[in-house]
């Protein structure tokens, strides 16, 4: 059943693919930690996009269940976002730089 | 009255034990403990003795150990070898003591002096009163620890440590021929007993061969014990500890219980014929070879050390050709000599601060007491008559040469010449001639009077001794044995004595340039007896060829092969590790990059396989 647009459901997977390589590249390449985030963001919003897409082309009984998905993933999004650049912020404070290369306190 | 015969063994254990817990409270009184309870002891062993001689047994066992068809009983029985050995034994020890009040005053450990020795004479009584392989084996492994732990007394200096060392470990290698024979024995006969023992092997009706293995092997114990050749090279270094030490060592315990081994298993022996022969020919040897190592020593305990492992030689001798009482007879009369030897020794040290003889010399006029009884002690080792040593040691050489037994008559009859003539040599160089160190001379002073008078104790059964007992002791040993009579051959050895004693005579009052010119011209003799035959070159040959080259080769296998593989399994984790190390450098986006890649990866198996 396609969309009131006319865009057929394999458009918004696509466009969700290409939005989680672009997020994915950008979360596991860059180095600026802000950046990242915003890479993380980025796939985040690709998998609502399969979630809302999914959720108006798959038939009857699904309901809103998947639009409600892409609801909490927003707000555990935002959650992130919060959290995250927080961090970042404090990490520039302490070490002037939110290069990830340089914050490898992990390293044994 | 028999049921007291243990004390003799328990009263000194009980003031060693005493000496251990209460001796550092009350000082140097606690030699005390150990005289008097050797003092006692000895009082006992002479009433035992006396009931011995009129005929009474003294025995008694009780079981000890019983697991399954194992049962060992612990006891003790006193015949008559073991009734004079303990009197001997306690007696002798007793003066030592005594002496040694004087000679140790002041040392720094002189209680655990004192402990030790009580101890080392508790392990010799226990060993003489055992009626029985296991509790004898016990006294003489105590016996070998404490010979370890007196002879290393002075264990500040490292050469002491290995003289000590030298001694446990040489006399070991005889103990593992003893208990081999132990073993031997018991699974034979399913018996530790001593008196038991001989009756059960002669039922066995075993061949010649095994009884004789048997008989070499508890002869192997006693060949370590009584440092006979080959394992005689630990006694000479045994000189490192105190004097007292050696005279206890030389004369009352330690080397006297080889001997006792054999006469206590003497009836195994006699049922071995071949055994018995090597018995007497070792100690053939050994008097001979032992004789003329103590000719070129310069260290007067040396000299006395070399002419112990002789005179050891001898009673082997006396053992070999069948006249066990005569073995027995010296050794009781060489305990009290050689016990004076080492203790005037000892106080001519004392007095001097040397043991060179080289550095003494007119001694005569600073230690008058110490001179005579020296001297005593000096003609019984020469066997010059009246003193005990002629007794004995005649009474073996002819028993010898009845036996038929010429190689070992001739070998102990040129051994008597020598000794005669190192004797004579000691006591010239020791106490008389000029002084050879003025200023050491001058300093030399008589011994105290708690070190004099057991010199002059002792000198009496030195002297006499043999004269008394020469005939009841044959009796009372082998009752119905003749004396042995060898007839003008009888004399040989005091003859080669005498020519012995007078060529040290003319050698040593002579102009020195006399003796350079003979040992210049005996060169390769004189040589061979300095490096002591080269017994100590066989020995460290013998203990490379068996002991340390094969550890070596173990320990390279151990090193390169086991450690190599140990080591090589640990090297390659390590090796692997790194290489890990490597993805995982603490940068989360290197992990989650390769999470992605392998997440990847992953789903387009799944999907290449037909997901």
């Amino acid at each position: 059943m396609p969309g009131a647009s006319g865009v057929p459901l394999i458009g918004y997977l696509i466009v969700a693919a290409a939005m989680f390589c672009i997020g994915a590249f950008t979360a596991l390449r860059r180095t600026n930690a802000i950046m990242i985030l915003m890479g993380i963001e980025l796939m985040l919003n690709a998998v609502n996009v399969n979630l809302v897409a999914f959720s108006r082309f798959v038939p009857a009984g699904n309901g809103a269940r998947g639009q409600v998905f892409a609801l909490f993933v927003l707000a555990v999004a935002a959650a992130e976002a919060a959290v995250g650049l927080a961090m970042v912020i404090i990490v520039s404070r302490r070490r002037d730089t939110i290069d990830v290369d340089h914050i490898n306190l992990m390293r044994g | 009255m028999a049921g007291y015969a243990w004390l003799v063994a328990a009263l000194p254990l009980v003031a060693y034990v005493l000496m251990v817990f209460v001796g550092r409270r009350v000082g140097e009184k606690a030699a005390l403990f150990g005289i008097v309870a050797l003092a006692v002891s000895a009082i006992l062993a002479s009433v035992i003795l006396v009931q011995v001689v009129h005929g009474q047994t003294i025995a008694a066992s009780i079981p000890w150990v019983t697991v399954g068809t194992l049962k060992i009983t612990m006891g003790y029985s006193v015949g008559p070898v073991e009734a004079v050995l303990l009197t001997m034994v306690s007696f002798v020890s007793c003066f030592i003591e005594i002496y040694s009040m004087g000679y140790m005053h002041g040392d720094a450990r002189y209680n655990r002096f004192f402990a030790n020795v009580t101890l080392f004479v508790t392990a010799m009584l226990t060993t003489v009163l055992a009626n029985n392989f296991i509790l004898f084996f016990a006294g003489w492994e105590i016996m070998g620890l404490c010979s370890y732990l007196l002879i290393g007394h002075w264990f500040e200096d490292p050469a002491n440590c290995r003289a000590a060392t030298k001694a446990f470990i040489v006399t070991r290698i005889g103990d593992v021929g003893l208990l081999l024979g132990i073993w031997w024995s018991y699974s034979l006969t399913h018996t530790f007993n001593f008196n038991a023992l001989p009756g059960a092997l002669s039922v066995l009706h075993l061949g010649g061969g095994t009884l004789n293995a048997i008989a070499l092997l508890i002869f192997l114990g006693a060949v370590g014990k009584s440092a006979q050749i080959p394992l005689q090279i630990w006694l000479p270094d045994a000189m490192a500890g105190p004097t007292p030490i050696s005279a206890l060592i030389h004369a009352a315990t330690m080397v006297a219980a080889g001997v006792f081994l054999v006469a206590r298993t003497y009836p195994i022996f006699q049922m071995a014929p071949s055994a018995l022969w090597w018995v007497g020919l070792v100690g053939a040897v050994t008097a001979f070879v032992g004789a003329t190592m103590a000719t070129v020593q310069v260290d007067i305990k040396k000299v006395l050390a070399y002419s112990t492992i002789s005179q050891l030689g001898y009673m082997m001798i006396g053992l070999g050709v069948g006249a066990m009482w005569a073995g027995i007879f010296h050794l009781l009369s060489h305990a009290f000599f050689k016990a004076l030897l080492f203790l005037g020794a000892g106080s001519v040290i004392h007095a001097t601060g040397t043991q060179n003889m080289h550095e003494m010399g007119g001694l005569w006029h600073k230690q008058k007491s110490t001179a005579i009884t020296f001297i005593v002690g000096g003609l019984a080792l020469a066997a010059i008559p009246p003193t005990s040593g002629y007794f004995s040691k005649d009474a073996i050489l002819a028993s010898a040469y009845q036996a038929h037994d010429m190689l070992f008559f001739w070998l102990g009859a040129l051994g008597a010449g020598m000794t005669a003539y190192y004797v004579m040599r000691a006591i010239l160089m020791t106490f008389f001639g000029k002084p050879k160190k003025p200023e050491i001379y001058a300093h030399a002073h008589e011994s105290p009077r708690v070190m004099t008078a057991p010199l002059w104790v002792l000198a009496v059964p030195a002297a006499f001794l043999g004269l008394v007992i020469d005939g009841p002791i044959r009796h009372f040993l082998a009752p119905g044995t003749p004396a042995p009579n060898a007839g003008w051959m009888g004399y040989l050895p005091l003859t080669l004595a005498v020519i012995g004693a007078v060529v040290a005579y003319v050698l040593y009052t002579g102009p020195v340039a006399r003796r350079a010119r003979l040992i210049s011209a005996l060169r390769p003799l004189y040589v061979l007896l300095k490096e002591k035959w080269f017994f100590d070159h066989l020995g460290s040959g013998v203990v490379y060829l068996l002991g340390v080259g094969p550890s070596l080769a173990i320990s390279a296998f151990d090193r390169y092969v086991v450690d190599g593989a140990v080591n090589g399994v640990g090297r390659m984790a390590l090796w692997f590790g790194r290489q890990w190390r490597r993805l995982v450098d603490g940068n989360a986006q290197g992990y989650m990059l390769t999470l992605a890649v392998a997440l990847a990866i992953g789903l387009i198996a799944l999907q290449a396989l037909g997901g």
